[in-house]
């Protein structure tokens, strides 16, 4: 027996179209202009490579650094009775809704060589982050973080606590409770939540140009490749455009089941 | 320091005196009771809705804090109000049936009987068939139904060996042979220390040594069945 499908009003349907058209138009523009006879060579040139490596590079060490920081951070906002919640909260989501610019500029301001931190970094362990591949993976951390959290307390918060307790009751130490209770049931947010916070990091645009500036293959992203061809070669453009859109849908892998169709 | 942190080895198993005297405030309910339970024995709790009877379950696993007053298990203080400290859940050993069950859901039912630190093999094996669980070992929770899920449930917290057994509501779901399984098992000579919450007074009067009736918090009245 199936549910019978739930018409929709006209009015709405039309509505509900165009906004998919707003979204579907600029792929099947950017899919229509694609320079598919010299995409071979285009995607050969060393510039196009090296922004390819820097650009994996860099978004995937983010994911991982964000996926060291975000679970603990993401179980203490979901479990722990911390003071000042809201205000943490808060904070975590505030580079979600910075200009990636104003957040990039922050970086340079905390971790520069003459910021609140990075003067220390750079004086006692000799460590410069800004205009650096490191200076990039810090810009795409920051703007990255946001999208793995605030998914995986989601879940947390979802799920609620019963097992766990019920773990606990039965003799299961707070770690065992974590490794064989929480965490196989929080693996399919982990990875939606990764898989995010990927693709946030690489598209990331104006923080990186701020703090880690735009080094042909070294702080180069994708992104940034793709402006600066903008101007003076649009091909080239078009194929970088190419290659971030087919690394983002393989990304977008692992929440499949949710964005992509699987059958 | 007046609690202890850690029950002495071997305490598990062997059945735990219960004695309460305590008050906790949870929003409108408050709990306000004095009770002593023998080793061994196997105490009834019947009572309206909200009269307190799941809360004072969870006092004993370790998931309620009293605000006043005390508690041992076994002779222990596991909770003080005076003391910031307690004896957390996972040293308690108790074994616990909420009134909806609660399987893991992504473990196997053999998995989720097995999954006390305390489960032997034997332990499994033996309640798996006592249960008659054998024949869904391998089903996922999902794949149970409410009365199989129950059997997992009283399964799984008896597997431990826990010295205090707690029941909330367990056979509700349960048709009169798997009520007897689990009657029998509760009867046996090694069962641990039991608090059971029922609804049925039947139930109450045919397993029970004492039933208490608690309303609004407090213990109105008490006797044999």
């Amino acid at each position: 027996m199936s549910r019978t499908p739930t018409r929709a009003p006209r009015s709405i349907l039309v509505v509900a179209l165009l906004g998919i058209a707003f979204l579907a138009l600029p792929v099947v523009g950017l899919l229509q202009r694609a320079p598919w006879s010299s995409l071979d060579d285009l995607l050969g040139r060393r510039a196009v490579l090296d922004a390819l490596r820097v650009s994996l590079t860099v978004s995937a060490l983010a994911a991982a650094i964000v996926l060291v920081l975000g679970t603990p951070l993401a179980w203490m906002l979901a479990r722990v009775d911390i003071p000042m919640r809201r205000l943490v909260r808060a904070l975590i989501v505030l580079p979600m809704v910075l200009p990636p610019v104003v957040g990039g500029t922050a970086l340079l301001f905390a971790l520069g060589r003459r910021g609140l931190v990075g003067q220390w970094l750079d004086r006692w362990f000799d460590i410069t982050l800004p205009f650096t591949m490191a200076g990039a993976v810090v810009a795409a951390t920051f703007v990255a973080l946001p999208f793995y959290v605030m998914t995986v307390e989601g879940a947390l918060r979802t799920m609620g606590d019963d097992l766990e307790q019920i773990a606990g009751t039965l003799g299961a130490s707070p770690l065992t409770v974590l490794r064989r209770i929480t965490l196989p049931r929080l693996l399919p947010a982990m990875g939606a939540g990764l898989a995010l916070a990927w693709a946030r990091a690489l598209g990331e645009f104006g923080a990186t140009i701020t703090f880690a500036g735009n080094l042909p293959g070294r702080t180069r992203t994708l992104p940034l490749a793709t402006f600066q061809a903008l101007e003076s070669d649009p091909e080239a453009a078009l194929a970088l455009s190419l290659v971030l859109l087919a690394v983002s849908l393989v990304v977008l892998l692992p929440t499949r089941d949710r964005w992509l169709p699987t059958r | 320091m007046r609690t202890q942190p850690d029950l002495p080895a071997g305490a598990q198993g062997r059945p735990k005196a219960v004695d309460l005297t305590g008050r906790l405030v949870r929003g409108d309910l408050v709990l306000d009771v004095a009770l002593s339970v023998q080793p061994g024995e196997i105490v009834a709790v019947v009572g309206p809705n909200g009269a307190g009877k799941t809360t004072l379950l969870r006092l004993m696993a370790g998931l309620e804090r009293l605000d006043d007053g005390r508690l041992l298990l076994g002779g222990l203080i596991v909770d003080d109000a005076t003391d910031p400290g307690h004896v957390a859940s996972h040293d308690r050993c108790v074994g616990w049936v909420p009134q909806d069950r609660l399987l893991f859901p992504h473990l196997s039912v053999a998995a989720n009987v097995g999954f006390s630190p305390g489960a032997t093999p034997e332990r499994v094996d033996h309640l798996l068939n006592a249960l008659d669980l054998r024949s869904i070992a391998d089903r996922r929770p999902s794949e149970c139904s409410g009365g199989q899920a129950q059997r997992v449930a009283v399964a799984r917290a008896l597997a431990g060996s826990p010295g205090l057994l707690l029941l909330d509501e367990p056979s509700t779901a349960l048709d009169g042979a798997s009520r007897q399984r689990i009657h029998e098992l509760l009867g046996a000579d090694d069962h641990p220390t039991t608090l059971l919450v029922t609804h049925d007074p039947v139930e109450a009067a045919g397993i029970a040594d004492r039933i208490i009736e608690l309303d609004a918090g407090r213990i109105v009245a008490a006797g044999t069945p």
